[in-house]
């Protein structure tokens, strides 16, 4: 028995993504003893229930179903995100501003140029999502021949769309906001059903990458080059094309979370569209357990990562923390999550743990 | 070929003397273009763009002025760049609508070393010598907020409501003057009426996706308390309306029963559709329409004229509820527009 238990705890012990589901569980605590300070339902932060909207449909509505609703676009990032840290041992710091990018290309074919409010769609619905999505492709295929083929360090290589996509944008756009006032458009940040609509492509788009990881080869294949290129190549795989591949997926996964935040309040707003978004995508990686020198990757803590950054923000919401003050301890609670992921912390609490259970066994015998 | 080239030089050269020659002679600087450098801030609102457009066809004459326009897309940085390279280009005013408050010393102390006046609009600049700029044009956003709130205090005397008044705020962008001016006229006003209790106070950052969410949370941890919103532009009011509706609340002027009343500011088009069925209460004006009084003031300066440090745009204030048709602030009147669709269709933007 005691056995059994004790191997159990040595498979959590050694379950990747513990620290980063901990991290997670210890900010939703944080809800559950500020309610308890205040009197209130312990569980009120985890209450979900069916509302009833104003136009008469029927809604999850709860602050967990904000989490995850709010949380898409980052979780998105995310997926492609880790794929190129795993393959370049670089972050792609472009992401925000293809995200604006493809919104903005997206808003301008469904309005037509230069026009800034519009009900009625200009070309049908999925030229303009297909659009989204192409924009966001072609962005990561320039970012990846710069990385991939120019050997350009990948901060510098995105540098140059991470300053440019957002203006280019604009300029798509006329310098204006492009408002698309159809519900149609809007579906995407809206409801299906009683489910937000981005939870429901945040689940897909996670869903595909798992599969497609699982089914082929290809995560092992960035995990190899990741971890040394040079030797992949030599191994037999073309470790160019892959690194390219990634920045591609990464790229793509923007055009999604692009057309997802602008859907959300159906205009093509590009100074706000993905603003600071890829430092949460990177945050969030670093978050999950990954090391951003490349190499190994764990999807599954990428997207736990992303959550728990949202969780922060609205637990400090929960806890009424003013948002000027918000960011200071956003800081704190983030330094605090990745300290206790630090190889130097990890191996002292081991050393720890292996001293206590020598000097068991020596008091034992 | 070599030739060829040198006889296009000296032609060019000789062509460049005689110019300069006759200008001389003629001395007739209205023919000359006034070039006038204007930074704005951004294109993030329907306002914004009313007001680049205003701005815009104003020095649209081409015989007379040279504008040089430059989108600043939010950042500060990009607006202090866009000062040097006026001065770089050597124009004749600088025109600046400026992101902060604060951190202009140094862009404007050279824009004064090169001899350019510069007259800031819409947001102001705080620097420790307010020579540093000509002149400043724009709007009295804490007459705005008091407008505002005067309006509230009258119209729920009309209407006999003496319960609870429970407001949750939401704020623009910390420290822009619209900001600043809205929020200081609120807490003023919530300090002198008893029965108005500020619940809580959150950065909606001026943008339709923050105001969505601020509203969802306060929504949440207020519960049917919560009666009154105060929005400080449009977008953030159509993410609360979206918030509001989403939660199943109503949106009206019964807050004794239920209903939540929003209070925004700006008037834009949108704004003022919502405000026509009756989802916002009360919009108060924050005009964008201050480019012809900025070809006035340029035009003034041309005639060696001293400006007044400052000038105020005159605004409206726009309700479909009758019970309030005027606010007396500060010894003056002020007159809430009763609206209807002809008036958002004479509005320019």
């Amino acid at each position: 028995m005691s056995t059994d238990s004790s191997s159990l705890w040595n498979k959590i012990k050694s379950w990747p993504l513990l620290l980063p589901v901990v991290a997670l569980i210890l900010v939703m605590a944080l809800n559950i003893l500020h309610d308890v300070a205040v009197g209130a339902n312990p569980l009120s932060f985890f209450t979900i229930t069916l509302n009833q909207t104003t136009s008469g449909g029927t809604i999850l509505y709860g602050r967990i179903i904000d989490i995850l609703n709010r949380g898409s676009e980052v979780a998105i990032l995310a997926l492609g995100m880790t794929l190129v840290v795993s393959s370049s041992a670089g972050t792609d710091i472009s992401v925000g501003s293809v995200m604006s990018l493809s919104a903005s290309f997206c808003c301008m074919l469904l309005a037509g140029f230069g026009v800034t409010s519009t009900n009625e769609l200009r070309v049908p619905l999925i030229v303009g999502v297909l659009a989204a999505f192409a924009m966001g492709t072609l962005c990561g295929c320039f970012n990846g021949t710069l990385v991939a083929y120019f050997g350009i360090q990948p901060m510098v290589a995105t540098l140059i769309l991470f300053s440019a996509a957002r203006a280019i944008g604009l300029l798509v756009c006329n310098n204006m906001i492009v408002y698309i006032r159809n519900a149609t458009f809007g579906a995407f940040g809206a409801f299906t059903g009683p489910l937000p609509t981005p939870i429901i492509i945040a689940a897909i788009c996670i869903a595909i990458v798992a599969v497609v990881l699982r089914k082929t080869s290809l995560g092992m294949y960035i995990q190899s080059v990741g971890i040394n290129s040079k030797a992949s190549r030599i191994a037999g795989l073309n470790s160019k094309r892959i690194i390219f591949l990634t920045y591609v997926i990464c790229g793509f996964f923007a055009g999604v979370a692009g057309l997802v935040n602008s859907s959300r309040i159906t205009s093509a707003d590009s100074n706000n569209i993905g603003l600071y978004y890829e430092m949460d995508a990177i945050l969030a990686v670093a978050l999950g357990g990954n090391s951003l020198g490349g190499g190994k990757f764990n999807l599954a803590g990428s997207i736990i990562g992303a959550y728990t950054i949202q969780a922060i923000t609205t637990t400090l919401y929960a806890l009424g923390v003013s948002t000027d003050q918000a960011p200071v301890y956003k800081a704190i609670i983030v330094v605090i999550i990745v300290a206790i992921q630090a190889p130097p912390v990890r191996a002292f609490f081991r050393k720890r743990a292996n001293a206590k259970a020598f000097g068991k066994e020596a008091a034992k015998a | 070929m070599k030739r060829f080239l040198i006889l296009v030089v000296t032609a060019v050269l000789l062509c460049g003397c005689s110019d300069s020659k006759e200008a001389g002679k003629d001395k007739a600087p209205e023919k000359e273009l006034i070039t006038v450098g204007f930074s704005q801030v951004g294109s993030e609102s329907d306002w914004r763009m009313a007001s680049t457009t205003s701005v815009r066809s104003a020095f649209e004459d081409g015989d007379k002025y040279n504008l040089i326009y430059d989108d600043a897309q939010q950042k500060q940085e990009n607006q202090i760049k866009a000062i040097r390279k006026f001065i770089d280009q050597d124009v004749d005013y600088i025109l600046l609508d400026p992101i902060t408050e604060s951190g202009w010393d140094s862009a404007l102390q050279e824009a004064r070393d090169s001899g350019i006046p510069v007259i800031v609009c819409d947001r102001r600049v705080a620097v420790a010598d307010n020579d540093l700029y000509t002149a400043w044009i724009g709007s009295d956003f804490e007459l705005e907020g008091k407008r505002a709130c005067e309006w509230l205090k009258r119209f729920f005397e009309a209407q006999g409501y003496t319960e609870a008044v429970n407001i949750v705020h939401i704020q623009g962008t910390l420290g822009a003057s619209a900001q600043i001016g809205r929020s200081a006229a609120l807490e003023a006003a919530v300090r002198e009426n008893p029965t108005w209790r500020l619940l809580d106070q959150q950065t909606g950052e001026f943008t339709q996706a923050r105001g969505r969410e601020v509203m969802e949370d306060m929504l949440k941890h207020f519960g049917d308390r919560l009666n009154l919103v105060f929005c400080e532009n449009d977008n953030e009011a159509y993410g609360a309306i979206e918030a509001i509706r989403a939660a199943g609340r109503k949106t009206g002027t019964d807050i004794g029963n239920g209903e939540i009343m929003i209070v925004s500011f700006d008037s834009t088009r949108k704004g003022l559709e919502y405000t026509l069925d009756g989802t916002i209460a009360l919009n108060t004006e924050c005009s964008p329409l201050y480019g012809p009084r900025l070809t006035e003031l340029v035009d003034a300066l041309e005639r060696g004229e001293k400006l007044s440090k400052e000038t105020f745009v005159e605004e409206g204030q726009f309700s479909i509820y009758p019970e309030v048709s005027s606010t007396f602030i500060d010894g003056k009147n002020y007159e809430v527009m009763h609206l209807t669709q002809e008036v958002i269709d004479e509005r320019a933007y």
